[in-house]
C-alpha cells in the first residue's frame, strides 16, 4: 500500500516539474521571440551578413534537396503509373506527381530534411558560441548578438526555406517526367500539358509558398532559440542540437496539418 | 569598494568566491540583486541599454579563455570591433590591427587561426582586440591562469606598461599572489562575498599577521577546518562501508570475535 502510495505520488512530483519546465521553456521562449522581433528589421541594415547566412544555410543544403528531391519524384512517377495504369489515366501523372509535391511534399519533406541539415547546424554553432563566451566577448564589445549573429541566422533560414522547397518540387516533377515520359512511355505533351490545365497558380503554387514561409519561420526559431538558450556544456550543446531536430520536425507535421485543413478542407 | 583611476587594481580571493561575477557586474552583464555598481558615474544595474552600450564601448575585457571567434583569423578577430564600430576604411583598419598586435608580439600570427594557436597567444591576441577601441578601463578576467612561467611573465609586463603607456585603468581579477603583488598599485582581498583586507601589497604585507584569512590566503596555507573535513569524510566512508569509525576500532574488533 504504501510502495503504490510512494510511486503515485513521484509520478504526480514528476508530472508537476514536466509541467514546471515546460511553462518555463514557454516563458523563455515568448521572452526571446520579443527580444528577437525588435532586432529582425534593424539586421537589414547589415544585409551582407543575411546573405552569408544564405549562403550557408542554403546553399550549403543544396546537395541533399536535390538528390531527395530528385529520388521522391522518381518514386512519385513509379507509384503513380502503377496506380493510374489501373484507371487507364496515366496520362494524368504530371499532374498527380506536381500536386502531391507542390502542396505537400515539397514543403513538407524539405522541411524536415532543412531542420536536420540547417537547422540543427545553426543550434550547434550557436550553442558553441555561448559556450565559449564568444557572445559575451560580444556583449562585452557593445556589440548585440542578438542583431550580429541570432537575426541574420533567422533571416536566412526564412529565406532559404521556400526556395528551397520550390527546388525540392521542380527536381521532383523532373524526377517523375524521367521514369513516366522517358522510362515507361507516357505522352509527354499530356504530362506537360495536364499540369499546365489543372494546377491553379495562385491557389496550388501560393499555398506550396505559404506552407514553406512558415516552415522557415518555425525552423529557423527552433534553431536559434535552442542555440540561444542552450546550457554551456558538451552535454548542453548535444541537447540543444536534438531538441532543434525533434521539436522542428513535430511543429513542421503539426502545422502541416493544420494549414492543409485551412487551405483545402471543406 | 572604490577603483582608482589610472591604477591597475586587484580584485584577489579563492576560487568561486565571486570574482568573475564582480568583472560581469562592471560590465552591467548581469545585475546586482541589490547594491550598485557605479562606472565613471553610470549606474550599470539601472543604465538604459543605449547608455550601456555607450559605456562598453569604453571597456575593454579579457576572457579568462580568450573567447576569440573560432572562425576569424587573428587579424580578423582585432579588427572586429573597429568594422563594427567605427567606418574607418579598410587600409585604416589593417594599419591599427597591425600596431595592435604589435603591441601584443603577434603581428607574425595576424592570418593564424585562433585553433592554430596556443593558449598564451591566444590570449594575447583577445587582449589585442579588447585594445582596439582603445578603452579607458580595462578589465582582466584571471589573465595568468594555465599560463607557463615565461607567458605570464609577458604578460605581467604587457597589463603593466599597457597601463601606463595608454593612461589605463585596470582591474585584474586573479588569485595569483606573486603575480599581482607584483604590478598591482592596489589589491582587494575578497572572501565569501566580502572585502577582508585593502591597501597596496606593502600595507597588505603589514596587515597580514592581524587577519588571519589573509595571512592564509597570501601563504597558501590549508584550511583549519580542512583536517576536520577530512575526518568526517572518513568516518562518513567508513559508515557507508559498513565499518564502525576508525576511533572504535578496537571495540568493533571485539565485536567480530
Amino acid at each position: 500500500m504504501n510502495r503504490v502510495l510512494t510511486a503515485l505520488l513521484n509520478g504526480l512530483a514528476a508530472l508537476g516539474q514536466g509541467v514546471l519546465s515546460a511553462a518555463a521553456h514557454t516563458g523563455q521562449l515568448t521572452l526571446f521571440i520579443r527580444q528577437l522581433m525588435g532586432r529582425l528589421i534593424p539586421a537589414w541594415t547589415r544585409p551582407k551578413l543575411i546573405v552569408q547566412e544564405i549562403y550557408a544555410i542554403g546553399v550549403l543544403s543544396l546537395v541533399i534537396i536535390v538528390i531527395s528531391g530528385g529520388f521522391v519524384g522518381l518514386v512519385l512517377g513509379l507509384q503513380g503509373f502503377n496506380i493510374l495504369s489501373k484507371f487507364n489515366a496515366t496520362e494524368s501523372l504530371g499532374v498527380m506527381v506536381a500536386l502531391s509535391l507542390v502542396r505537400e511534399l515539397g514543403p513538407v519533406v524539405t522541411a524536415l530534411l532543412f531542420a536536420g541539415r540547417a537547422g540543427s547546424a545553426v543550434t550547434a554553432e550557436i550553442a558553441l558560441m555561448k559556450t565559449t563566451e564568444q557572445l559575451a566577448a560580444m556583449e562585452m564589445m557593445a556589440v548585440d548578438p542578438l542583431r550580429r549573429v541570432i537575426a541574420p541566422r533567422f533571416w536566412g533560414a526564412v529565406i532559404a526555406m521556400p526556395l528551397l522547397a520550390g527546388l525540392f518540387s521542380l527536381v521532383g516533377i523532373a524526377g517523375g517526367y524521367f521514369i513516366g515520359v522517358v522510362v515507361l512511355g507516357v505522352d509527354a505533351a499530356s504530362y506537360w500539358g495536364q499540369i499546365q490545365q489543372q494546377m491553379q497558380p495562385m491557389d496550388d503554387v501560393m499555398n506550396g509558398v505559404i506552407k514553406s514561409l512558415v516552415f522557415g519561420v518555425v525552423i529557423g526559431l527552433v534553431a536559434v532559440f535552442e542555440g540561444f538558450n542552450a546550457e554551456p556544456t558538451s552535454l548542453g550543446i548535444s541537447r540543444a542540437t536534438t531538441r532543434t531536430v525533434v521539436l522542428s520536425s513535430l511543429l513542421v507535421l503539426g502545422l502541416d496539418f493544420i494549414l492543409t485543413a485551412w487551405m483545402f478542407g471543406a | 569598494m572604490a577603483i582608482p583611476r589610472g591604477k591597475i587594481t586587484a580584485i584577489m580571493g579563492p576560487s568561486g568566491t565571486g570574482k568573475t561575477t564582480l568583472l560581469r557586474l562592471i560590465g552591467g552583464q548581469i545585475k546586482p540583486k541589490s547594491g550598485r555598481v557605479l562606472v565613471d558615474g553610470l549606474d550599470m544595474g539601472k543604465a538604459s541599454s543605449q547608455a550601456l552600450l555607450a559605456m562598453r564601448r569604453r571597456l575593454g575585457m579579457l576572457f579568462q579563455n580568450g573567447a576569440l571567434f573560432t572562425d576569424l583569423t587573428a587579424a580578423d578577430n582585432v579588427a572586429f570591433p573597429l568594422r563594427e564600430h567605427t567606418r574607418l576604411p579598410p587600409a585604416l583598419i589593417a594599419r591599427i590591427v597591425a600596431l595592435k598586435l604589435q603591441a601584443v608580439g603577434l603581428l607574425a600570427a595576424a592570418d593564424q587561426m585562433p585553433a592554430a594557436l596556443s593558449g598564451g597567444m591566444a590570449r594575447r591576441v583577445a587582449l589585442a582586440r579588447a585594445l582596439a577601441l582603445d578603452p579607458e578601463l580595462m578589465l582582466y578576467d584571471e589573465p595568468f591562469t594555465g599560463q607557463d612561467p615565461i607567458n605570464v611573465g609577458v604578460l605581467l609586463r604587457l597589463i603593466a606598461s599597457l597601463n601606463q603607456a595608454l593612461g589605463l585603468t585596470s582591474v585584474l581579477v586573479s588569485h595569483d599572489v606573486a603575480e599581482v603583488f607584483a604590478i598591482a598599485d592596489c589589491v582587494f582581498v575578497i572572501n565569501e562575498g566580502r572585502v577582508v583586507a585593502k591597501g597596496s601589497p606593502d600595507e597588505l604585507r603589514a596587515q597580514m599577521p592581524h587577519v588571519p584569512f589573509l595571512r592564509q590566503f597570501l601563504e597558501g596555507a590549508p584550511d583549519d577546518n580542512q583536517s576536520q573535513a577530512s575526518q568526517q569524510s572518513a568516518n562518513y566512508l567508513a559508515n557507508a562501508l559498513g565499518l564502525k569509525p576508525p576511533s572504535d576500532k578496537r571495540s568493533a574488533l571485539r565485536g567480530t570475535r
